[in-house]
């Protein structure tokens, strides 16, 4: 790792001003991305402002069917709520299945978003449950916030503080976990509210997370595992790398959209 | 250079570090407590494991200065003397390692699983929750079975206590 200098926020104002204060800095939450990247010297911060002692970024609520987790909610904190194991039990499922234990203690949502890796579970489920997303300037429709691999509407200066979203009807996760790192090599987020079915797909697609708008269609006239028979999925647009080809990722995604459909 | 200052193991320590340094390089370089292993550059084998305010935690992906302030148990502090803590215990009557370079990190997972989860640990459970925890020698095997006997002692110890 190459040298940078720690700085503890205690507050969201006072964050910024770190932030702004430095020649590059980056904001550190759990870590658990930032800080392996940083040792590997992928990632060379002059600066880094750590988050983890921000109160305004911590908490769940559900109220009026409206679920607002902030930023530095550890996974482990998303897992364990009894408040999303009743609003959203997918959403926790999710949860429980990022990494394991000790990266669950540390990890936390606003890190995962903002890092948007083609291959995290959390966005997926932002795009299903058309999530917004807040920061310390704006909301942001998780529609418009996930641009591209690793990049995100946010801007350098800006901070994400919390997600919320309405509570779907219902919703499910499925995920098939490379066997070695169990990030998703296809992960399936599907939620139905109303008459409405939003599909976020995470893993796959060679352009980072995306929603199946087919998908999405075919589920809004029928809500079953069957209405996915007749679509399908374009090998064109699926990651290929050592771990699998696109023409396996695409049959994935389709194998994980059914069964996210038969559990929800 | 940050100034840190830590509980470890119950006792307060405090040291010059550069704000790079990592916690387990803290532990083992400061400290001189080089029970906690580094087994991987990419923080995914668990032989760091320790505790930080009462959770498992991976000591190599995180810096000495996100932990000043707080709460530090390592490996050389579950033993109370010459006695073992039952986990400790567990591993050593049921052959739960060979070469022993997992086990500080398997052990401070154990403990942590076992709080979780106290007695309700079934072997699916101890697996799953092992993800983050790698072992080169044993097959995982009797790391399961010396978990689930520590859960039972201390499920049982709880029971009789309550
Ligand atoms: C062994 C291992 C296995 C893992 N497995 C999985 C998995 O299966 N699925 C999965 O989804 N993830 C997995 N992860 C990643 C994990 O979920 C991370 O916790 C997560 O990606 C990043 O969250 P963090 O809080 O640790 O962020 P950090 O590492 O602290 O930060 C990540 C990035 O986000 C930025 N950032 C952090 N907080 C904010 C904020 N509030 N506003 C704006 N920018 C911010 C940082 O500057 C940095 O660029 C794994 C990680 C490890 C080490
Ligand atoms: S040394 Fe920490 S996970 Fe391998
Ligand atoms: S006992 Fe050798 S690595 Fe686990």
């Amino acid at each position: 790792m190459y040298a940078t200098n720690y700085h503890r926020a205690s507050s969201l104002s006072e964050a910024e001003q770190m932030l702004a204060a430095a020649e590059e800095g980056k904001l550190l939450s759990g870590g658990q991305t930032l800080i392996p990247t940083m040792k590997q010297r992928l990632a060379a911060p002059t600066d880094v402002v750590d988050l983890r002692h921000v109160a305004e970024l911590k908490g769940i609520s559900v109220s009026g069917g409206v679920v607002k987790i902030g930023a530095g909610t550890t996974h482990a904190e998303v897992a364990g709520s009894a408040d999303i194991q009743s609003a959203c039990p997918a959403l926790a499922g999710l949860a429980s299945h990022i990494g394991d234990p000790h990266v669950r203690h540390m990890g936390t949502i606003g890190g995962s978003i903002a890092n948007n890796d083609p291959a995290a579970d959390y966005p997926s489920a932002m795009l299903a449950l058309n999530a917004t997303i807040h920061t310390n300037k704006r909301e942001i429709a998780a529609d418009d916030f996930f641009v591209g691999m690793f990049e995100t509407a946010l801007g350098d200066d800006e901070i994400v503080t919390a997600v919320s979203f309405e509570a779907p009807d219902s919703a499910a996760y499925q995920k098939f976990p490379n066997p070695a790192s169990r990030y998703a090599m296809a992960g399936v987020f599907v939620a139905k509210k109303g008459g409405t079915v939003r599909v976020g797909v995470t893993g796959a697609g060679s352009d980072g997370v995306y929603r199946a708008s087919d998908m999405e269609q075919a589920l809004s006239g029928s809500f079953s595992p069957d209405a996915l028979d007749g679509v399908s999925v374009d090998p064109g647009g699926m990651l290929s790398d050592i771990h699998g080809t696109a023409e396996y990722r695409a049959h994935l995604v389709k194998v994980m959209a059914k069964r996210a459909v038969a559990a929800a | 250079m940050a100034s840190i200052s830590m509980t470890v193991n119950g006792r307060t320590v405090s040291g010059e570090a550069e704000d790079r340094t990592l916690l387990v390089e803290f532990l083992r370089s400061n400290l001189a407590l080089t029970g906690t292993h580094v087994g991987c550059d990419t923080s995914q084998c668990g032989a760091c494991v320790v505790h930080v305010d009462g959770k498992a935690v991976k000591s190599c992906t995180m810096l000495a200065a996100q932990a000043s302030g707080s709460s530090v148990t390592t490996i050389e502090g579950l033993a109370n003397g010459d006695v073992l803590h039952p986990v400790q215990k567990a591993f050593h009557e049921n052959h739960g390692l060979q070469c022993g370079f997992c086990t500080p990190g398997m052990i401070m997972a154990a403990v942590d699983m076992i709080e979780r989860h106290g007695g309700d640990l079934d072997e699916a459970t101890v697996r799953s929750e092992l993800e983050g925890n790698i072992c080169r020698c044993t097959g995982y095997h009797n790391i399961v079975k010396s978990i689930l006997a520590a859960a039972a002692e201390i499920g049982g110890a709880r029971q009789a206590a309550e």
